[in-house]
């Protein structure tokens, strides 16, 4: 099965989209608007379940990865990123995980195969987002009690097994296994990854995104960018990278570090700068740009978009900006290639 | 699909083999040989083992911590042992280990035969991993199913020389299994050849049979085929293995390990478990040794074993001959002087000394120059663990009378040309003091000792430092670092006093805590919250060193201290909600649920002599044999029961070596009688009144007797139903039951003349001779109390009169009765100590005095008292509660503020 992404990524630098949450707010969706038909009784408040909306607003969703795409995105990823039993433990709703990335999946892959359609010389693919979950399986959440873990590697493997399952099922292109906090977590989605793939006899393309958290240039597990990339480079990935909690500028340093190592493609979808004092983000799409440029000037990444507070605008810079460099040249692409 | 790997590996280049912790290890054929940490593995350590089976998980951390700061680049964990649960255990230290970032940076090699503990293990690594191991032995389907997960939990492989035929013995064997392993992996299961590491077995050699002399060639011709056939492949394995028929020849086997790494390494070999402290350096092997040894390990001559092991009689435990050995001094002039540093050779340093300076254009130079040069390697050599804590010392020693000779040359060259103000350039200074009423002082000249010999600059004020002296001293010298030590409990007031003077005078330097009775708990508990900057509880001397260059490293000093001050709130916060579990009786209570002895059956045996005796002068000879020699290795910090520890793998050879220094010393002071010892002791009639408090009568009844009480404290922490709240009274029969009892105390010395004794060492820049007259004193002062028990027991008093104990017995306390000493567990509160030497009249009758703190003077002196009932057994009083400092603040009539300060330690938080 070879998928065209490949060739794709020997030719040009892709674009991903921007903020789904950032766009989704516009929306000023209401408890009610939420809850939709479907869950007009649930017992609990829903407000801030982004995921399900895919189930009652399909619409909103649909009309959000529309404009990533006109705006130049050669990449969405599904609505999925709290999609385990695990995290929507919080709403009581792990029986509609397997609904929800499904559903996800189809509204992505609808709207992207009309933009392929339309201009086939630019073919669009749907990335299956996959998160971090909530509970972290090498760290304590107790300081009392450094040795307790929330969570387990198994619990963790179902969980994301499912989620990939129902992501692949709903017509997926690749996965994202993103916003990496805990290395180990990450690991038990690739496991996951790596069984459907034997179970199916299937390839995969995989992205790999990682968080570093702050300028101690470390994952919140305490993994530096190389520790981090050695640990996930196990598997044959489509690409690897680092995504959220820092801006473009602050991001450079970790992205040199795992552009000199890394044998695979190397993404980064920064926030837009960090956040103000309200919380907000106010970096405009003309200076994340700039900031961008100097990751094309170095010839650091393969794939680049945007994560917290990035918008159509913000994605529209970047792709127009992009247009004229070349991508980084990838040494094992070839390897890569020949396993899928 | 994955296969293609092999077949493009000949025309790429090299693939590192690239681990994870928190940070990469990334091995290429220019990494110097990997050295595996192999002290936390259940069956290399019966320490580790220990602590395991006791859950003692935060001292297995400072293990694997050390081995980490000792610089093993990646840690083998192993948990197989038929009485520990290995899978929990695994998994559990796996887990404290990922909260530890200064151990979690390396890899972790997950170490087991069991493969359900080899994969909980992987489950909770957030790095990459090394699984050690698998191999062939059950058949190919279970080695590529546990091949095949173990790739996908991301993690690198050893594989073992082993099928199901059994283990490769021979190279053709060898060959046969790797090639065969190998192309499984990479072929069938994907595996990246880079991460395999093949252990091709090593077998001891020189056993006598035939069959065992190719045993290391073999593996290093088979390591040799594995580079050259096996791309990317890596060689690995336990080298001690090989010397194993020599074992007890630490000569020999050091000797042979380096000889076998120096080929395995030539050979190919780039990873390995080797203990640092068994390997010579290659190239001082004497040449004769080093060609028999050869002959052995490379299988030269038909009768290379039979003429090795004639050779090893001649060298075994030659250590002293080796120093006899005298090319060294044909050796260049920084050689001589590193050779006599490292080995602390203080014979010709100061003609070498001499010679360097007559060639150097300023005397100093000699010192930044020569000598400076030296001791980093001395440095490194103790940072990396190849150096032991006597050594180091006897290296100061050289050191300090070279800088000795040379003082007097720089005085005069600093008279002809005074350097101008900006070139004196401030090397880094440590304050070292021993807190005010504490006299004791060996752990705190172990760890300046040290300390100076990494550069360092030591103002050390002493023994009973008063804390003005410890602030003006460090104002007016303006000091980086103030370390302060103690051994008795009201030190660790002293302690925590010093840490808010010096908030209130606004130091920024950091602060260092050490000795005995100081702890990690009550550093970060009472001291660090009273003091903004930097608090470090430093628990021996080897950590000194890298904690203090943590401290005062511009770079990284922000960090560490942020680490240690955020490590600290963590364990207080820990160790308060820890104890909050605790329930406490009121002290009625306690008092309700004593321990009721059946008096009304009892008769005491009255002791043969009442009264008071005084020993004067008394024989150290007699005394030898009832030294505990155990707490004396302790002191420098070698751990280990005597005699063990004699022939104990890791430290052994060192403690060999300080015994045999020590019994020079104890030799010379026994000769020429440089210590005293004195004892005084009393024996009364004796009844405990009101719970708690023991009368004593001397002078046996008429006009002339007197009546003194012994006030005791009783356990108050709630106890299992049926345990009751002890306290010392309640050994001795209450005045109600109309029985008469008895009980005595005692102070013993050996201290006099010790201080005269490690002066003049001192004087002479002998620190190593002066800690250890201090070391073997204390020792004396222990024997000595141990023997008058004895004698107390079988003639003064009597009541044992049958008894017969080993001195091993004797340490074990097997004794009938119990000699408990103020200040200890069963009666932690010093305050008794000025009763004692009321009713003894013990500094008019022995001149042993009490500090403002009550410690002894001299310091190596015992008190205590004795009781005589059959039940009395030694017990930790543990925490009480303010109600009982009240009531015996009232008993003893003081004031309840000066009770309060006395019993600090022992009062419960809550």
């Amino acid at each position: 099965m070879k998928t065209t992404i490949h060739d794709e990524l020997r030719k040009r630098i892709l674009v991903l989209d921007g903020a789904m949450g950032t766009m989704l707010q516009r929306y000023k969706f209401t408890e009610e608007d939420f809850r939709g038909e479907k869950f007009k009784d649930w017992s609990s408040p829903v407000q801030g379940n982004n995921d399900m909306l895919s189930i009652t607003q399909p619409e909103a969703i649909a009309e959000v990865h529309a404009n990533y795409f006109e705006a130049g995105a050669d990449i969405v990823e599904t609505n999925t990123f709290s999609g385990t039993t695990i995290a929507m433990a919080d709403y009581g709703m792990e029986d509609y995980v397997y609904e929800l990335n499904y559903e996800s999946a189809k509204i992505a892959k609808k709207v992207a195969q009309e933009f392929t359609e339309k201009e086939p010389e630019k073919p669009r693919f749907v990335a299956g987002a996959m998160g971090p979950t909530n509970k972290t399986a090498s760290m304590s959440p107790d300081v009392n009690d450094p040795g307790f873990r929330a969570i387990s590697f198994d619990e963790l493997r179902t969980a994301y097994k499912q989620q990939a399952k129902a992501l692949l099922d709903g017509g997926v292109d690749l996965l994202l296994v993103e916003t990496i906090f805990d290395t180990l977590n990450a690991k038990a989605a690739l496991f996951a990854i790596e069984e459907i793939k034997e179970e199916r006899n299937i390839e995969i393309p995989v992205m790999v995104s990682g968080t570093i958290t702050d300028a101690s240039g470390r994952t919140l597990s305490g993994q530096t960018a190389e520790a981090f990339l050695i640990s996930v480079e196990h598997m044959p990935l489509l690409s690897v990278g680092f995504n959220c909690a820092l801006g473009a500028k602050q991001l450079t340093p970790y992205l040199e570090v795992v552009s000199g190592k890394s044998n695979f493609a190397v993404s980064a979808y920064p926030n837009a700068g960090l956040p103000n004092a309200f919380g907000e983000y106010d970096e405009t799409a003309d200076e994340m740009a700039a900031q961008i440029k100097t990751y094309l000037d170095k010839q650091l990444i393969n794939i680049v978009g945007g994560c917290c507070g990035t918008t159509p605008e913000h994605i529209h810079a970047i792709a127009k900006l992009v247009e004229g460099y070349a991508p980084r040249p990838l040494p094992e692409l070839k390897k890569t290639e020949a396993a899928l | 699909m994955e296969t293609g790997l092999k077949e493009t590996s000949s025309i790429t280049d090299f693939r590192p083999l690239k681990l994870s912790g928190l940070e990469p290890l990334v091995i290429t054929p220019e990494s110097n040989f990997v050295n595996v940490g192999e002290r936390t593995n259940v069956a290399g350590s019966r320490k580790f083992l220990r602590l395991i089976n006791e859950e003692k998980f935060d001292e297995a951390l400072d293990i694997a911590r050390d081995q980490v700061e000792g610089g093993a680049q990646i840690i083998d964990i192993n948990m197989d042992d038929g009485l520990i649960d290995g899978k929990k255990a695994m998994v559990t230290f796996l887990n404290l280990i990922a909260a530890e970032p200064d151990i979690s940076r390396v890899p972790i090699m997950i170490d087991s035969s069991k493969w359900e503990i080899i994969e909980a293990g992987l489950q909770v690594v957030q790095g990459k991993c090394v699984v050690n191991s698998i191999s062939l032995k059950e058949g190919e389907a279970e080695f590529i199913d546990h091949a095949k997960k173990i790739k996908r939990y991301g993690a690198a492989v050893i594989v073992m020389a082993f099928d199901e035929v059994g283990q490769a013995d021979n190279y053709e064997r060898r060959i046969e299994i790797v090639k065969r392993s190998y192309d499984i992996l990479v072929d069938q299961v994907g595996f990246p050849p880079e991460d395999i590491i093949f252990d091709l077995n090593i077998f001891p050699v020189a056993t006598g049979m035939e069959e065992h002399r190719l045993n290391a060639l073999d593996f290093i011709r088979a390591t040799k085929w594995v580079k050259e056939n096996l791309p990317y492949a890596h060689v690995s394995g336990g080298v001690s293995n090989v010397s194993f028929s020599f074992r007890g020849n630490n000569v020999v086997r050091e000797a042979m390990h380096s000889v076998f790494l120096y080929h395995a390494i030539k050979a190919g070999m780039n990873i390995g478990i080797v203990n640092p402290t068994m390997l010579e350096v290659y190239d001082d092997i004497p040449k004769d040794l080093l060609e028999h040894v050869e002959d052995v390990i490379l299988d030269r001559r038909d009768d290379a074993t039979e003429r090795l092991l004639d050779f090893a009689e001649s060298v075994k435990g030659t250590a002293k001959e080796k120093t006899v050995d005298l090319s060294w001094r044909e050796e260049p002039l920084q050689d001589r002087i590193t050779r006599a540093l490292v080995k602390g050779i203080d014979a010709y340093i100061l003609e070498d000394v001499e010679e360097a300076r007559l060639a150097s254009e300023k005397p100093l130079h000699v010192i930044e120059g020569h000598l400076m040069t030296g001791m980093n390697v001395v440095g490194d050599l103790f940072g990396d663990g190849k150096m032991f804590l006597p050594q180091v010392v006897k290296s100061a020693r050289v050191m300090k009378k070279a800088v000795a000779y040379l003082l007097p040359y720089i005085e005069e060259e600093k008279l002809k040309n005074p350097p101008p103000a900006s070139e004196k350039e401030k090397s880094n200074l440590v304050l070292m003091a021993t807190v005010k009423g504490d006299v004791h002082d060996i752990g705190k000249n172990i760890v300046s000792v040290v300390l100076a010999c990494n550069n360092y600059e030591i103002i050390d004020l002493g023994v009973m430092v008063p804390p003005e002296k410890i602030i003006a001293t460090a104002k007016e010298k303006n000091v980086d670092i103030i370390g302060l030590s103690g051994l008795i409990t009201p030190s660790l007031d002293e302690m925590v006093f010093l840490a808010k003077e010096m908030k209130r005078q606004d130091f920024k330097v950091p602060l260092l805590i050490g000795g005995a009775t100081t702890s990690k708990a009550h550093t970060a508990v009472k001291i660090d919250p009273e003091y903004p900057e930097s608090v470090v509880h430093v628990n021996d001397a080897s950590r000194a060193v890298t904690v203090v260059g943590d401290l005062l490293n511009p770079d990284s000093s922000v960090q560490y201290k942020a680490g240690i001050k955020e490590e600290y709130a963590l364990f207080r916060e820990r160790f308060l909600t820890r104890g909050k579990k605790r329930e406490f009786l009121s002290i009625e209570q306690a008092r309700e649920n004593k321990w009721k002895l059946d008096w009304d059956t009892f008769e005491a045996v009255k002791p043969n002599e009442l009264g008071v005796q005084v020993i004067e002068e008394f024989d150290l000879e007699k005394l030898v044999d009832y030294i505990d020699w155990s707490p004396f290795f302790r002191s420098w910090d070698l751990h280990g029961k005597y005699p063990d520890i004699l022939e104990d793998e890791v430290v052994g050879a060192q403690a060999k070596e300080l015994f045999a220094d020590a019994k020079v010393i104890l030799k010379k002071i026994l000769d020429e009688k440089l210590l005293k010892a004195k004892a005084i002791f009393g024996l009364f009639p004796a009844n405990t009144v009101n719970d708690d408090d023991i009368e004593i009568v001397t002078s046996g009844g008429g006009e002339n007797e007197e009546k003194f009480i012994f006030r005791t404290l009783r356990q108050q922490s709630k106890k299992a139903s049926g345990k009751p709240n002890i306290a010392l009274s309640d050994f001795i029969a209450p005045k109600e039951s109309g029985k008469q009892d008895y009980m005595g105390c005692f102070c013993v010395t050996a201290g006099f003349g010790t201080q005269e004794l490690a002066e003049k060492y001192e004087a002479d820049h002998d620190d190593y001779n002066s800690i250890m007259v201090k070391a073997l004193a204390d020792r004396f002062a222990e024997a000595f109390a141990e023997y008058l028990h004895e004698r107390v027991r079988k003639e003064h008093w009597g009541y044992a009169s049958e008894e017969s104990l080993s001195n091993d017995a004797l340490i074990k306390e097997e004794y009938k009765g119990i000699r408990p000493a103020p200040g200890y567990p069963a009666c932690p509160d010093h305050l008794e100590k000025l009763t004692i030497w009321d009713v003894l009249k013990v500094k008019e009758n022995i001149g042993v005095e009490l500090t403002e703190s009550l410690a002894m003077w001299p310091a190596a002196s015992v008190s205590g008292y004795y009781f005589a009932n059959p039940q009395a057994r030694y017990f930790g009083l543990g925490k009480i509660k303010m109600d009982q400092v009240t009531d015996f603040a009232k008993r003893k009539n003081i004031e309840t503020r000066l009770a309060e300060k006395w019993l600090n330690p022992n009062i419960s938080d809550q």
